[in-house]
């Protein structure tokens, strides 16, 4: 099969073909970052655009590798910089990036829908680094590459994401990538956390850490957002981790070889501990190296389609 | 100066009237039902095989005037009006600023009788300012011309501010129409509660914020003994109070509006602003349940709700996009689409609904098409199909959830006051 859609949006609109392409793209790129000369040809010619409106180091880090990996000329916009805090409005900046002949547009945002809203509107391609409480598809990529590089597979895996599911891209992301791949999600936090209607998108939800790690495969641990708790609903930081926090008696009682992930960055002690972040069940790093493979495919498929048909919604 | 409507299917319900005659008007007066009237007229117009209806009363219209011009005016949202079949509309007070004091009713008059094409009746707000703090002067409003009180938009959240402004309307004798939300429970939500919600990670508003207020807002009409009209019925629970407080004898009226019998939530996976309205767009049962509401007359009328909004104010995020479509075109059409063409009822039903139900609500001498009534008429190609499309939309703002859809039954040609307003 070939790809066809000009953005990456989410993984939601993806078909199973579609996010097989990405992760063996991904994989024929991963050893590029292990040369000596870490840099193909590939978008050279090309300028990505990371258009951030939220405060992000890694991701936009990643992207930025990513980009220079493939030859692609990158330029950074910051919130802080830019002429959005003058009151532009997005799609106003949209247009203007695209009429800088940019090809690319790497988009985080903090309001849900922010990058499908952009790529309605523009002819060149858009990427979601992660809007709002959405989607954020290049990390559950990466988190999809590196379990399945792991063990081999993921259809028929039993993966938990643990944490803040209510207000995380990252959980919105995994499951509907994971569960097109045929893994068995299950969901657990405190209920106040799991969003109303979860279960519709093909999980299991629990709210008992023990019961979510017994038989799991794979364990994707949520960063918890206590910044983001206007109303003090969230139980008590250590509280939390009494009852949610990954610790190795809890990895103890698991399937030995549980693979362990988490999107970073860590509230150590608060999600999980130090023993199991740094253990021999971490992928994290992994995780942070893998990232770079998966944004190379992500950019090098979307380009190659709006190359291709301008004038095209093929979302 | 007399017009004759020939050859069309006349229907009346404030008369038991469905039937094919010729309907005379003069003087800006129906003067005529009858079969074959053939005198000298000066108009004649050929209603062979379509529909003729009293103009469309629409109790819930965002005219925007004063204030907010860039939005609508009286001339523009009239006028769509006209093209909507609607030949009377209530005009909503959240306007800059409120329509609350005597001053701006005036002034708001005067620009009525120089731009408006339709009936244009006035509801003022009751509170000063709708800031839900201090009542506004409602027989001084009624006075000047005021037929109507909401805050609309937001509720009157104290209740014992709210249970005095029923009683002080009940002695007014103006009626009430209640923008029934409580904020605390809405907060900051922007589409239904509930799986479309956590798919698109956009925060829900719950239906529990609209029947809650519902409820109160009944509760109380019925302490004070006065008859309070709900607005923009949208959810299942909503028609479920409402039909168990008539059966219980409680006199209260409501409305929906074409968008919550038509669009479920789903319609706002793509993030399409157009689709943002409070309350929002509920599930697919609420949609049945509604329509079961129209069937069953728990839910008297049908009003557009039309709340133009500039693109500036919808072509951005969908959290800070404005709430609110425009419906004044397309109300008719929706409606046939979705009751007539689905049988949930049949035309004469539908008349009353969208107009001789909110005429009575409001008492005013609207709705019908008897003899010595004002000719407020649309003719109606009933089988006719169209496409909404953007740049053909009258009003100032162009936020139609229903562009690029196909719609079944046209306005062929408004008539206010015996005067062709709209020819299609």
């Amino acid at each position: 099969m070939s790809w066809t859609k000009k953005d990456l949006l989410g993984l939601e609109y993806l078909s199973k073909e579609e996010l097989e392409l990405i992760l063996a793209t991904a994989e024929s790129f991963k050893e590029i970052s292990s040369r000596e000369i870490k840099k193909v040809p590939a978008l050279r010619g090309k300028t990505v655009v990371n258009l951030f409106y939220e405060p992000s180091t890694r991701t936009r880090v990643s992207f930025e590798v990513a980009a220079k990996r493939l030859s692609a000329d990158v330029i950074n916009i910051a919130t802080e910089t830019s002429s959005v805090k003058k009151g532009e409005t997005l799609i106003d900046t949209g247009t203007n990036i695209q009429a800088l002949k940019a090809d690319v547009i790497v988009i985080r945002h903090n309001y849900s829908g922010a990058a499908n809203m952009l790529a309605r509107h523009l002819d060149i391609s858009v990427v979601n680094a992660g809007d709002g409480w959405h989607e954020h598809p290049t990390q559950a990529l990466l988190d999809i590459f590196t379990l399945k590089e792991k063990v081999g597979k993921i259809e028929g895996l039993n993966v938990s994401i643990v944490g803040d599911i209510a207000h995380s891209r990252v959980a919105r992301s995994d499951i509907w990538g994971l569960t097109k791949l045929g893994a068995k999600v299950t969901v657990c936090a405190p209920k106040i956390l799991i969003p109303e209607g979860i279960e519709h998108m093909g999980v299991r939800v629990t709210h008992n850490i023990d019961e979510a790690m017994r038989n799991a495969d794979a364990i994707n641990v949520l960063r918890m957002q206590f910044e983001r708790d206007e109303k003090a609903v969230f139980p008590q930081q250590l509280e939390y981790f009494k009852t949610y926090g990954i610790t190795l008696e809890r990895l103890e009682k698991a399937k030995k070889d549980i693979v362990v992930m988490h999107p970073g960055p860590i509230n150590r002690g608060i999600e999980m501990s130090s023993e199991v972040a740094d253990g021999k069940n971490s992928v994290i790093l992994e995780q942070v190296t893998n990232g770079i493979a998966v944004r190379m495919a992500v950019l090098f498929l979307v380009a190659q389609v709006a190359d291709s048909k301008k004038n095209e919604f093929t979302h | 100066m007399n017009l004759l409507i020939k050859g069309g299917r006349v229907i009346d319900p404030a008369n038991n009237l469905d039937g094919a005659f010729d309907l005379l008007i003069d003087n800006g007066k129906i003067a005529k039902i009858a079969k074959g009237i053939r005198n000298g007229v000066d108009q004649i117009i050929d209603a062979t095989g379509k529909i003729v209806s009293p103009g469309i009363v629409d109790m819930h219209v965002h005219l925007r005037q004063p204030g907010r011009e860039d939005k609508e005016t009286v001339a523009t949202g009239t006028a769509a009006a006209a093209r909507g079949g609607v030949t009377s509309v209530l005009t909503m007070p959240n306007t800059t600023p409120a329509i609350d004091d005597v001053e701006v009713v005036e002034d708001l008059l005067g620009i009525i009788k120089k731009d408006a094409v339709v009936n244009v009746f006035i509801c003022a707000a009751i509170t000063h300012g709708r800031e839900g703090k201090e009542l506004t002067d409602f027989a001084k409003l009624k006075k000047a011309g005021a037929v109507a009180i909401s805050d609309d938009g937001v509720s009157v959240e104290d209740d014992s501010l709210m249970q005095a402004a029923l009683k002080l309307a009940k002695k007014t004798g103006i009626n009430v129409v209640c923008h029934s939300e409580d904020k605390s429970l809405s907060a900051a939500g922007v589409v239904n509660a509930g799986f479309t919600a956590t798919r698109l990670g956009l925060r829900g508003v719950s239906k529990e914020s609209e029947y809650k207020r519902v409820s109160r807002d009944i509760e109380l009409a019925h302490k004070v003994g006065i008859t309070v009209h709900i607005a923009h019925v949208s959810c299942k629970e909503t028609v479920e109070i409402i039909r168990e407080a008539k059966n219980k004898g409680i006199k209260v009226t409501c409305e929906t509006a074409p968008h919550y019998f038509s669009l479920s939530d789903e319609a706002v996976l793509a993030y399409d602003t157009n689709m943002k309205i409070n309350p929002p767009l509920r599930s697919k049962d609420d949609i049945e349940a509604i329509k079961q509401g129209l069937k069953d007359g728990t839910i008297d009328a049908i009003a557009s709700d039309h709340a133009p909004h500039t693109e500036n104010e919808k072509e951005i995020e969908f959290d800070r996009a404005e709430f609110g479509v425009v419906g004044l075109e397309t109300e008719l059409a929706v409606s046939i689409t979705e009751l007539i063409e689905t049988g949930v009822c049949g035309w004469p039903k539908l008349v009353e609904k969208l107009s001789l139900n909110p005429a009575k609500i409001l008492g005013i001498n609207k709705g019908t098409l008897s003899v010595g009534a004002d000719a407020d008429i649309v003719v109606i190609s009933p089988e006719e199909e169209w496409i909404v499309r953007k740049n053909e939309l009258v009003s100032k703002s162009k936020n139609s959830p229903f562009i690029g859809r196909t719609l079944k039954g046209r306005v062929d040609c408004t008539v206010c006051k015996g005067k062709v307003v709209y020819k299609g």
